[in-house]
């Protein structure tokens, strides 16, 4: 929906990065939203049964995946986190296999659509159940501080409504009770499917809530991919080094309903998503790069075309491959050889 | 009456599976146990005594009173390399972990494919008999048993309690381990030294017979022995198979015993309704219905909630090796 307002473009600090280092995270943000459009256009063309989106996440993910150190760190996502995933290495070929559910998909198949699990890239696999993963990040970054792994650190990532859930707290807890690697990170879109955060807590600033379990708490805005790295890598580096957890909250907007298989205009209405729109991370992290000198016009539109053929690539190359034949239910379940009981 | 030989020791199930956990941590150093009060403590019926002085508390976690971060913590840790042994101070108190254990540990390589994996154990200590009350009681295999992905083993015999805990340890997939209270101090026998394994799934007939085959597990294996013995005295003899593991279940074994015996009695402590004796006897009509003489029966514990804490509320529930008997001489009877 195009929107009529003057777009506002946020101050902008490099926090250090380079020329290179912005232009990427913009590839990604804008990578991430053109997959998920994609999405989108397949499940309308009836391709596939289900889509999801997250645009006004992009900023938040893509500045967290700058933090995240490839090959030493392990990342532990929540399924809305497309940004995140590629940030950190995932190819837009291993996102259309996963919306096409195809047998080369992480869980050939298996897991709904950005549910991804990789070793090499030492992403743990994705759990629908909200919140279930926050324990298995702490699990992870006992293991790291069992074996003195030093440098290395978990991040885990949840949305607003995650943080409602018992598990949540007790993650959270024994991460502060032993001073694990990690950072927890909360990407705040303000809505848990149709519930507001007004119905989900008693005060809306979740970083607040760290003093209670003795780290810090950040709170960054979620439209600002610099600044979101910027808090990231310090809490990183703080984890990766002895110094303990740290909550960080990214205070973002989910601009688009919950899934393919949810309407937001039963609740809420289009003058709160058109206000919240003003501030669309994308067009603006581009306008600022422009103002900045970093990108040229001419580059951006490059940049963009490139990014159109790799989706466009990638979409016809997964759809080419087959599903996973019908006898594929019966494996992987357990370690050698099992009977099913029939 | 056990003895010690020069390669065993006579042990209680406790000293089973204390001895058989302490042989793991020192065997491997990606071992840990966390549990509540695992460590200064060494657990609530001293299974882990003094463990914390000798592997420290880094390896020997007392855990914040939290169930599901304890199992989804181990889900964690083993994604991670480690081997944890989870411990749920009373199988009672595991409810807050169902999504871990049916959700999550259940489901880490099916859902990745194979990417993930999940190698680690979850004790627990379950069952009557012991004045428990409602909340310190129950059995909870049923509710797990259900769930493909998971491996469920209940030892009731030392010696299977630490072939089956060293099975669990060493299997790359997760094992729900449960450990029946009252057989804790009460059994006793002996265990080979050394370190060796049974395998997950397979039952053993702890008494030949020829005239009715029982199928329990648990403390009920005990007094359907005693039982079974009882009536050898009268010429009756009965056939008494210990599953070990309720999942995968060893249909092979009592396959092979109902059709010698002909008839089948299944005994367990949880209650009837969906237990594991209605597997056993769906899988047994399904497979050698033609093969029996008599009706399958189950004996099993009344369907409420749990026992209750008052004596006669808690011998109403459970059953014993009298009941037991009248139940085998029906079945040989008929
Ligand atoms: C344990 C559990 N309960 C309910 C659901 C259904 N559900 C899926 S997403 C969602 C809302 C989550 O909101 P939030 O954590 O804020 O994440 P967001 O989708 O907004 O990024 C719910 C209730 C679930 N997946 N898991
Ligand atoms: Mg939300």
């Amino acid at each position: 929906m195009a929107s009529t307002a003057t777009p506002r473009t946020p101050d902008f600090e490099r926090h250090g990065l380079s020329d290179e280092q912005l232009v990427a995270m913009l590839r990604i943000m804008i990578l991430h939203r053109t997959l998920e459009n994609r999405g989108f256009a397949l499940n309308r063309q009836g391709k596939i049964p289900f889509a999801s989106a997250s645009e006004g996440h992009e900023a938040v993910q893509a500045g967290a995946a700058m933090a995240f150190e490839r090959g030493k760190d392990i990342l532990v996502p929540y399924y809305r986190d497309l940004g995140l995933d590629l940030g950190i290495g995932l190819t837009s070929y291993e996102v259309m296999l996963s919306l096409f559910a195809r047998i080369d998909d992480h869980s050939a198949g298996r897991q709904f659509p950005h549910h991804y699990a990789s070793k090499k890239l030492g992403l743990y696999t994705i759990s629908s159940v909200i919140a279930a993963q926050t324990s298995h990040a702490v699990g992870a970054a006992y293991a790291i501080k069992l074996r003195k792994e030093s440098g290395r650190a978990v991040l885990t990532t949840f949305g607003d409504g995650a943080t409602s859930e018992g598990e949540w707290h007790e993650s959270v807890n024994f991460a502060a009770v032993h001073k694990l690697p990690i950072v927890f990170l909360c990407e705040n879109n303000e809505w848990a499917i149709s519930t507001p955060l007004s119905a989900q807590m008693g005060q809306p600033d979740l970083y607040k809530r760290a003093a209670g379990y003795g780290m810090p708490g950040v709170v960054v805005n979620g439209f600002d991919p610099v600044a979101c790295y910027a808090v990231t890598k310090d809490a990183m580096d703080r984890a990766r080094h002895g110094g303990g957890p740290t909550l960080i909250e990214a205070k973002c907007y989910r601009f688009l309903s919950h899934t393919t298989d949810d309407d937001d205009r039963s609740y809420r209405t289009r003058a709160e998503v058109e206000e919240r729109r003003k501030e669309d991370p994308v067009p603006a992290f581009e306008r600022a790069l422009l103002e900045q000198g970093v990108l040229t016009k001419g580059s951006l539109d490059e940049l963009k075309a490139s990014i159109l053929a790799e989706a466009n690539d990638a979409t016809d190359r997964a759809e080419a491959v087959p599903y996973a034949p019908p006898g594929d239910l019966f494996t992987r379940l357990y370690e050698g050889p099992w009977e099913p009981w029939q | 009456m056990a003895v010690a030989t020069s390669s065993s020791q006579v042990l209680n199930n406790v000293e089973a599976v204390r001895a058989t956990l302490y042989e793991a941590l020192k065997n491997d150093d990606k071992v840990v146990i966390l549990g509540e009060d695992v460590g200064n403590r060494g657990n609530v019926f001293l299974i882990t005594k003094d463990f914390v002085k000798e592997f420290g508390t880094e390896r020997i976690i007392d855990t914040p009173i939290a169930e599901a971060s304890i199992v989804g913590i181990a889900v964690g840790m083993a994604m991670e390399g480690l081997r944890p042994i989870a411990e749920i101070q009373f199988a009672d108190f595991i409810y807050p972990a169902f999504n871990q254990i049916v959700g999550e540990a259940a489901k880490t390589r099916y859902r990745s494919n194979g990417e993930y994996t999940c190698p680690m154990v979850i004790r627990t200590p379950y069952g009557g008999g012991v004045r428990g009350a409602l909340s310190h009681s129950v059995s909870v295999e049923a509710l797990f048993y259900h769930v493909p992905g998971l491996k469920i083993v209940v030892p009731s015999f030392p010696a299977d309690v630490k072939g089956l805990l060293n099975a669990a340890i060493d299997d790359p997939d997760p094992v729900l381990f449960l450990e029946h209270k009252k057989t804790y101090r009460l059994i006793k026998g002996e265990v080979p030294d050394g370190h060796y394994v049974i395998p997950i799934g397979k039952a053993d007939v702890k008494k030949e017979g020829s005239q009715l085959t029982v199928v329990s597990y648990g403390l009920y294996v005990h007094w359907a022995l005693e039982a079974a013995n009882q009536l050898e005295g009268d010429g009756i003899s009965v056939e008494v198979i210990d599953l070990r593991s309720v999942r995968p279940m060893d249909k092979t074994a009592i396959l092979e015993s109902v059709r010698k015996t002909r008839k089948l009695l299944i005994i367990h402590e949880d209650n009837k309704f969906g237990g594991i004796g209605a597997e056993i006897s769906a899988m047994v009509a399904e497979e050698a219905l033609f093969d029996l003489d008599a009706p399958i029966r189950r004996l099993a514990a009344p369907d409420v909630p749990a026992m209750g804490y008052a004596m006669p509320l808690e011998e109403a529930y459970m059953s014993s090796p009298a009941k037991m008997a009248d139940a085998m001489r029906d079945m040989v009877k008929f």
